[in-house]
């Protein structure tokens, strides 16, 4: 590193720690932290859809026998938007800049700020990306997992139409790496035969794009739908002449062949959809007319399967689960019907879907009972009364862990070295975590150790001993008042203020502290919030 | 030899069901005393050998052939079985250890086919598969282990997952047995920990407020009090080897994996399931007789002294031990002295729970070209692997998300190896 790059970090790092010395001072409305305003989108053009679906969560409700749960505090809300499309809990910053908003529309802009926002786009990026090429590292040199979350990551942030992307991943051609989309296709490739694997990616398409599991229909006729192993080969078939090489990915002869179970032999397969044939057009090259095929509106599929996944994001818990086993072209919940019906309808606008799926009520009520039922049952869980709690991904836990050590915001605006230590960092934390594969929406328990790694792991003593990067020692020093000290990292943990109750105790715990001790104290409070049931699940 | 209890409650139902109940009580402790030889496997040891080790610079040499590319090949203390050179500790062990030379994989990829190996099948997106150590762990009862179950030492990229059986079978990672364990010690003196632990409680109240059933579903705070008394358990000295004589140290050889190896049986003396220990740096594309030369160097000794410690201290019977990796290497020498990747024709060590000792299992073709004789897909070794452990290969469990029966292995188990007339 030269001098000028240490200049930069030493500046940079500077005026950081000024930054956060404001943050920890006001309790509202600091100009440093200036807003962008973006132009708002016009709330009353989804109010229609957001209208229908409260009304039928009602109904549900009233089949259930349950009354929602109270409306969930403004920042308990802004948390669970904050996890979804950043994957992480606001910081400070972020959540002084909501507060300094009239409490009216505080979310909407919040939500405006996170969907154009560089962090929210890479996230969601890795996120679709587990549907479209799975977890492996894929295939040495033909795949580049990298070049294909970045080329997304745009995507997304332009909001580009979805059923676009997902012509672009089906068709495209060239080399990986001028053509990011073609690692949909080179991620399948067998080594073996030296080509894409056509079964693979049939399998990857019936999933990520028409939420169905026809892979099952692999090696048999699917058991609850109707399914055969026709089916799936048909679709298998529409890959049966890509070919990849370091030429790139291109056109050729089908020369697809399944394997008859039963004699043994190879026998040809022609491209075939496995429901609404007419749809097909007869133009262009076999991924060409499975595209069209896929994107046409008039197929419901690809919007179902995209608004479920996309609510499983924003809930942690799919409509309808599993994530991808929808019934093909057949009836599913009325909700989901009519989330997708306004999705293909309003242009495959996934900014969009965000909006509705964030004004809907079931996302806006809290994920406790009130005070008028003793608790929450199945029931709640079922009619969506009450926000779910769910797990947080581990990724999400060691973001928040570093976020709730910084009191300004970490993105891309950081210096490489920081972006450096927080990738490596999460990755590290991830792998002892333990990731969830692909499974992503598989409602798990915790673990041993998971709990350990948070006890005494290193990550966590790092980010929350005293040191003069450290949001602890910023606290500890900088907090006008004890009490003041206690919210701060309430706020930056757990994104809400102490009870009466807890600051009462806290307080009590830094009165009279100095140095050292002091710091340690707020190290342990820390230590304390990180460990709590509260932070490592969503709700 | 300490037993932990909970495994004496298992045999007895084991015997209860071999129809052996009416056994008079002196009849039941000599059936106890014979069964400890005789009975299933409790726990496995696999030596990973990450990268996909050359079969023809290991357990499977074809000397004087083209394909040797000049590898020679020594006797073994196994009538007929021979083992490349290099191996000479583990020679003498050859007598306890058989060589399956067939297997067969449709992966050639490291990361599918180390799943494919580790859990009996291929990857499939629909359903995350848990590895034999995994299924181990929930198949077979807990008994007095406050320690995890099922280790993965010197862990490589991929370790062995609990799948869809679950996290909580997910094999926990640890280092160099020499390194400080990681996780378990707290991070600040007893006084402020103990703090700590109080102000843990205050902080969890509010938030269980009107979600009381929805926390306790989480199990949060238990999994909590179980990670503290892990922490505090006698059996984590099972993980330091350094309280082992020095020449016990030095017979498995001065090197992480050798201490891993040495770990992996004191583990299993108290009662883990299983231990995964790593050695990586086969994937010898480039300069292979150089790689494999120096890997073996670290392989040799470890594996020996694992052995030959099992064998003195009698654990060899409740234990099996594997030694393998995800593919074996082309016959053909790439014009950089490497051996590519080569998922038809491989080969693994087995050894232990009760497993015929001592022979070889198929052959692999001396001029590289045709199939291996008697091939075995690798879902076979599972099938093996569990029948030995007492376990049916086609017990199902359901997997959650899809309510898709699975089951323990699709393979069939390979019949040379299973002693003693089982299955």
């Amino acid at each position: 590193m030269g001098m000028r790059d240490l200049a930069f970090v030493g500046v940079a790092a500077g005026a950081a720690l000024m930054l956060s010395a404001g943050l920890l001072r006001s309790t509202a409305s600091p100009s440093m932290a200036k807003p962008r305003e973006p132009a708002l989108f016009q709330a009353a053009d989804i109010t229609p859809v957001v209208r229908d679906l409260d009304a039928m969560f009602r109904k549900e409700r009233g089949e259930h026998g349950v009354a929602p749960a109270p409306l969930a505090s403004n920042l308990a809300v802004f948390r669970r938007l904050s996890l979804a499309l950043t994957g992480t809990v606001p910081s400070l910053e972020e959540i002084r800049a909501f507060e300094a908003r009239p409490a009216e529309g505080r979310l909407d802009v919040a939500l405006e700020n996170l969907l154009h926002d560089r962090r929210a786009a890479d996230y969601l990026a890795e996120r679709f990306a587990r549907a479209y090429v799975g977890t492996e590292d894929g295939p040495f040199i033909l795949f580049r997992r990298r070049r294909f979350t970045t080329w997304l990551s745009d995507a997304l942030l332009e909001n580009r139409r979805y059923d676009a992307i997902v012509r672009d991943l089906l068709t495209e051609r060239g080399l990986w790496t001028d053509h990011p989309a073609t690692n949909f296709i080179t991620v399948t490739n067998d080594a073996e035969r030296q080509r894409p694997d056509p079964e693979r990616l049939g399998a990857r398409v019936a999933r990520a794009f028409l939420g169905v599991r026809l892979d099952c229909a692999q090696c048999h006729d699917h058991p609850f739908q109707p399914w055969k192993q026709d089916d799936f080969q048909g679709l298998a078939a529409f890959f049966g002449g890509v070919h990849a090489d370091l030429r790139g990915v291109r056109e050729g002869k089908n020369d697809y062949q399944s394997l008859d179970r039963k004699t043994n032999t190879p026998k040809a397969v022609q491209p075939r959809v496995p429901y609404r044939p007419k749809l097909l057009p007869k133009a262009g090259t076999p991924r060409e007319q499975l595209a069209a095929w896929i994107i046409d509106p008039r197929n419901p599929n690809l919007a179902r399967a995209t608004v479920n996944r996309v609510w499983a994001l924003m809930f942690g818990r799919p409509l309808h689960d599993p994530v991808d086993d929808l019934p093909a072209d057949g009836n599913v919940e009325p909700a989901l019907a009519r989330l997708a019906a306004d999705f293909s309808a309003g242009g495959y606008d996934l900014h969009r879907l965000v909006r509705v799926i964030a004004a809907t009520e079931a996302f806006r009520v809290d994920s406790a009972a009130g005070s008028s039922v003793t608790d929450l049952t199945a029931d709640h869980d079922a009619a969506w009364a009450a926000f779910p709690m769910t797990r947080l991904r581990p990724e999400q836990v060691a973001r928040s862990i570093f976020q709730a050590a910084s009191l300004s915001t970490l993105g891309p605006e950081n210096p490489w070295v920081a972006r450096l230590a927080t990738y490596t960092g999460t990755n590290d934390f991830v792998k002892r975590y333990g990731d969830m594969g692909e499974d992503e929406f598989d409602l798990q328990g915790g673990t041993i150790p998971q709990r350990l790694l948070l006890l005494n792991g290193d990550l966590v003593r790092d980010k929350t001993k005293a040191g003069l990067f450290n949001a602890s020692t910023r606290v500890a020093l900088q907090a006008p008042t004890d009490a003041r000290a206690v919210e701060i990292v309430y706020l930056t943990v757990l994104t809400r203020r102490p009870t009466a109750e807890e600051s009462a105790y806290f307080t009590a715990k830094l009165a009279g502290a100095t140095g050292d001790d002091r710091k340690n104290k707020v190290t342990d409070l820390y230590w304390t919030l990180l460990n709590t049931t509260e932070f490592s699940w969503n709700h | 030899m300490a037993i932990p209890q909970g495994f004496s409650i298992d045999r007895r139902g084991f015997l209860t069901l071999a129809g052996m109940s009416w056994l008079t009580p002196l009849g039941r402790l000599l059936a106890n005393e014979a069964e400890r030889s005789k009975g299933p496997a409790q726990s496995v040891i696999m030596l990973w050998l990450d990268g996909g080790p050359s079969q023809l610079e290991t357990f499977d040499p074809h000397p004087g052939s083209k394909i040797a590319g000049g590898t020679r090949a020594i006797g073994t203390a196994a009538k007929g079985v021979r083992l490349a050179e290099g191996f000479d500790r583990l020679a003498e062990q050859m007598g306890s250890i058989s060589l399956i030379r067939s297997l067969t994989s449709k992966e050639g990829d490291h990361e599918r086919g180390s799943y494919l190996v580790k859990t009996g099948y291929r990857p499939d997106a629909t359903v995350e598969h848990p590895s034999i150590g995994a299924i181990a762990c929930h198949e077979l009862p807990v008994g007095k282990t406050d320690i995890p179950r099922h280790i993965s030492i010197l862990p490589g990229r991929w370790p062995s997952r609990g799948g869809f059986l679950g996290g909580e079978y997910d094999a926990f990672q640890i280092g160099d047995p020499q390194g400080k364990l990681p996780d378990v010690a707290t991070q600040v003196p007893k006084d402020r920990d103990a703090a700590r632990l109080r102000d843990l409680e205050i902080a969890e109240r509010a938030f269980a407020k009107g979600r009381r059933i929805r926390v306790a579903e989480t199990l949060h705070r238990e999994t909590v009090s179980r990670a503290r008394v892990m922490m505090t358990s006698e059996q984590l000295k099972a993980f330091d080897v350094s309280s082992e004589p020095a020449s016990v140290l030095a017979e498995y050889g001065d090197s992480p994996f050798g201490r891993g190896c040495l770990a992996a049986r004191r583990l299993i003396e108290v009662g883990v399931r299983c231990v995964e220990v790593t050695l990586g740096g086969w994937d010898a594309h480039v300069n292979n007789h150089e790689i494999h030369r120096n890997r073996i160097k670290e392989l040799d000794p470890a594996f020996a002294a694992l052995m030959a410690d099992l064998t003195r201290r009698n654990l060899l019977n409740r234990t099996i031990v594997m030694c393998g990796g995800e593919f074996g290497r082309s016959p053909k020498i790439n014009p950089l002295g490497g051996r590519d990747h080569w998922p038809i024709g491989f080969s693994m060590a087995v050894a232990g729970g009760g497993l015929r000792r001592g022979i070889t299992i198929g052959e692999t073709d001396p001029d590289g070209h045709k199939p291996p004789a008697d091939p075995h897909p690798i879902e076979d070794l599972h099938a093996t692997i569990l029948a030995a452990l007492g376990l049916n290969p086609s017990t199902e469990n359901i997997a959650p998300a899809t309510g898709r029966p699975i089951k323990l292995s699709e393979g069939k188990a390979i019949r040379e190896l299973l002693g003693r007339g089982r299955m």
